[in-house]
């Protein structure tokens, strides 16, 4: 009886929402099919990701490998001032974990490039990965609530209130950047260095580097940015300005980014 | 109609009762894993879903096939068919059922489920799922209750019903091409960024699906004075034979195009999966030799004509669909991570019994529904 009440209801709201977001399907859809079109014509292909997005505001950022190897310690600095600026918890374990910036070796970063005879300083460097802030993000293609979405500046945020927990964003990333709160993340904040002015999370979110986009409103540059101090390790800005110091940093140096054949145009650059 | 699941052998109390059994026990975890949340799972950051999504995704197999009894009856006139397309349909029901509860278990936050509906996004596909699954079980549940109900009073269905039929028959291809899109269209998965996956999925559903139809038959003969016929059993295994065999090729296809192109992401987690000391090894290795076993013995007359047989190779191909579609397609696809890391999966002890509790479930329903038609054939017989 229950059962059959609630299927009846299931059943009316969805019939009710399928008549109501129709046309609003088809105008997303129809948004989702020209932009790949209007990609191809402006360059195409793997070029196309150097290039930044037409117009507007797109905040990306810069690693630029050769600070962090001679600076010993700075990387782990960054990810240290991250974690603690955003409650990050620390479990201990793999199993639970949860990280926004961390570094991995060379062919865990960019698992597309050639290995082989690289030269030595890869062998020992590890990079700073974090959330590419795609231009066309696969995440937020996938979410079915809108709780990860795409800002006008480019920023891939995080709404934890309407995050239901699906995961289908961190089957869909291509990168590995996202963590799903397994348990109660609270007890496992540092009590000392707990951040009042950021929310911690509740179990059951998915949760990933929102390029610190609360500390940008308050005129701040993101955490890690800050941990660099003046070494220029990273650089952090809009691209799409052309007088900013990003632009003339990638305009003066090559730059890499991870897994560019996948056309997801990262926000994340780095010099080797 | 209902009434008539409430009456019954002691065998059927008995069966019920165990199956009452194991949805408590599933219940039980689920409350604990409500409380702990998902991290009482095996479940990690690499391995990000595990046994729910995968059961998720074979039983939407299970459900799409019910289509292979509907399609033959109702749009090519298929008699030897009439009498177990109401079989197939409450099969679809109670598979759908297991898949809606699957999603339920495997959600973070299980209680803002609706925001799917609340913040409706036709860009993902689960949203899409979300809807297929939902009407393909409001078709089976309509379709199958009006025509019993016909049957029951010994009429000819309502005219008006035919189109609701008639509408069924693709949207069951369209619940296992959504779900097979879910993955289909992942970058950076390469296991899955395959255009084949959802004809992949629907081949292993329609032998998959069939075969287990077949050995639901076989026990009801047993247990019942309702006989589904040699000759639509039979056509049912041809069925399955064809389906089975097109799955092989298709997996076939797959390792050609990894290992022939020798691009080491196609090869990966094939590798993984087949061979070396991955944990699916074995799994894998056990579904491929008892899918050829089971083939051989459909396609063999002896052993296709003989029950017992029968009923053999029909086990040992669901296991061999379960394993491949249950278990190493899901969990297969995050291995190597995007970073290129190997990550194990062992799925808890609540996980599981959780599992076998959304199975129980399924069987509850399955078995009510099917008493209930059973009831009104075996009336039917005896006046």
């Amino acid at each position: 009886m229950d059962i059959k009440r609630r299927q009846f209801l299931k059943i009316a709201g969805l019939s009710t929402i399928a008549g109501l977001g129709a046309p609003a399907a088809f105008n997303l859809l129809l948004k989702g099919e020209t932009s790949p079109v209007l990609h191809a014509s402006s360059g195409g292909g793997a070029e196309a990701s150097h290039e930044a997005a037409p117009t507007g505001v797109r905040l990306a950022m810069v690693i630029d490998q050769r600070v962090f190897d001679a600076k010993e310690g700075l990387a782990q600095k960054c990810t240290t001032a991250c974690h603690t600026v955003h409650n990050v918890p620390n479990f201990g374990n793999k199993k639970d974990e949860i990280k926004w910036i961390f570094e991995v070796p060379f062919e865990k970063a960019f698992t597309n490039k050639s290995h082989y005879h690289k030269n030595e300083h890869l062998h020992d460097s590890s990079f700073l990965v974090l959330c590419n802030h795609c231009d066309n993000p696969p995440c937020v293609r996938a979410c079915p609530t809108k709780a990860t979405y795409k800002r006008k500046d480019g920023i891939v945020a995080m709404d934890y209130h309407r995050c239901i927990g699906c995961r289908f964003c961190m089957a869909a990333c291509p990168y590995g950047m996202r963590s799903f709160n397994w348990r109660d993340p609270r007890p496992f904040i540092d009590k000392v260095t707990y951040n009042k002015e950021f929310p911690t999370r509740m179990r059951g979110v998915v949760e990933k580097c929102n390029f610190c986009v609360d500390r940008l409103a308050r005129n701040l540059q993101p955490a890690c940015v800050e941990a660099c101090g003046n070494t220029g390790a990273m650089i952090f800005g809009d691209i799409n300005d052309s007088h900013s110091e990003i632009s003339k940093v990638l305009a003066e140096n090559f730059t890499i980014q991870r897994k560019p054949a996948l056309g997801t145009n990262p926000s994340v650059f780095y010099i080797v | 109609m209902l009434e008539k699941a409430l009456t019954g052998s002691n065998r059927y109390w008995g069966w019920i009762a165990v199956l009452l059994a194991f949805m408590a026990a599933g219940a039980l975890s689920y409350i604990q894993q409500y409380n702990y949340g998902l991290g009482l799972t095996g479940m990690s950051r690499d391995v990000s879903w595990g046994i729910y999504i995968s059961q998720f995704t074979f039983l939407v197999g299970v459900a799409a096939s019910g289509v292979m009894v509907v399609l033959p009856y109702y749009l090519h006139n298929y008699k030897v068919f009439g009498k177990i397309t109401i079989l197939g349909e409450f099969l679809a029901v109670a598979a759908v059922s297991m898949c809606l509860m699957f999603i339920m278990a495997d959600l973070g936050q299980p209680t803002r489920a609706l925001n799917v509906l609340l913040h409706p996004t036709p860009g993902s596909i689960l949203f899409w799922d979300m809807i297929v699954l939902n009407v393909y079980l409001f078709l089976n549940i309509f379709v199958g209750w009006i025509v019993l109900t016909a049957e029951k009073k010994e009429v000819a269905p309502p005219k008006w019903i035919k189109p609701f039929i008639y509408i069924s028959i693709p949207w069951a291809v369209s619940i296992h091409t959504v779900t097979a899109f879910l993955y289909a269209g992942l970058p950076g998965r390469h296991f899955w960024l395959t255009a084949i996956l959802a004809p992949r999925f629907l081949a292993s559903a329609f032998a998959g699906g069939p075969a287990l139809l077949i050995l639901l038959c076989l026990i009801v003969k047993r247990v019942t004075k309702f006989d589904a016929g040699k000759e639509a059993i039979q056509k049912l295994v041809t069925i399955v034979i064809y389906a089975a065999l097109i799955n092989v090729f298709f997996v076939l296809l797959e390792f050609f195009t990894g290992y022939y192109s020798n691009i080491p992401g196609h090869m990966h987690t094939l590798d993984y999966l087949f061979f070396g000391d991955g944990q699916l090894v074995p799994w894998m290795q056990t579904s491929a030799i008892f899918c050829i076993i089971a083939i051989v013995m459909l396609i063999v007359p002896a052993t296709r004509k003989r029950e017992d047989t029968l009923a053999i190779a029909c086990v040992l191909l669901f296991i061999a669909l379960w394993i491949d579609k249950g278990l190493g397609l899901v969990i297969g696809g995050f291995v190597p991570s995007p970073l290129e890391e190997i990550t194990a999966y062992y799925p808890s002890f609540q996980e599981i019994m959780i599992t076998l509790g959304v199975w129980a479930t399924g069987a509850f329903i399955l078995t009510v529904l099917f008493k209930i038609a059973l009831s009104v054939k075996e009336e039917k017989m005896i006046s």
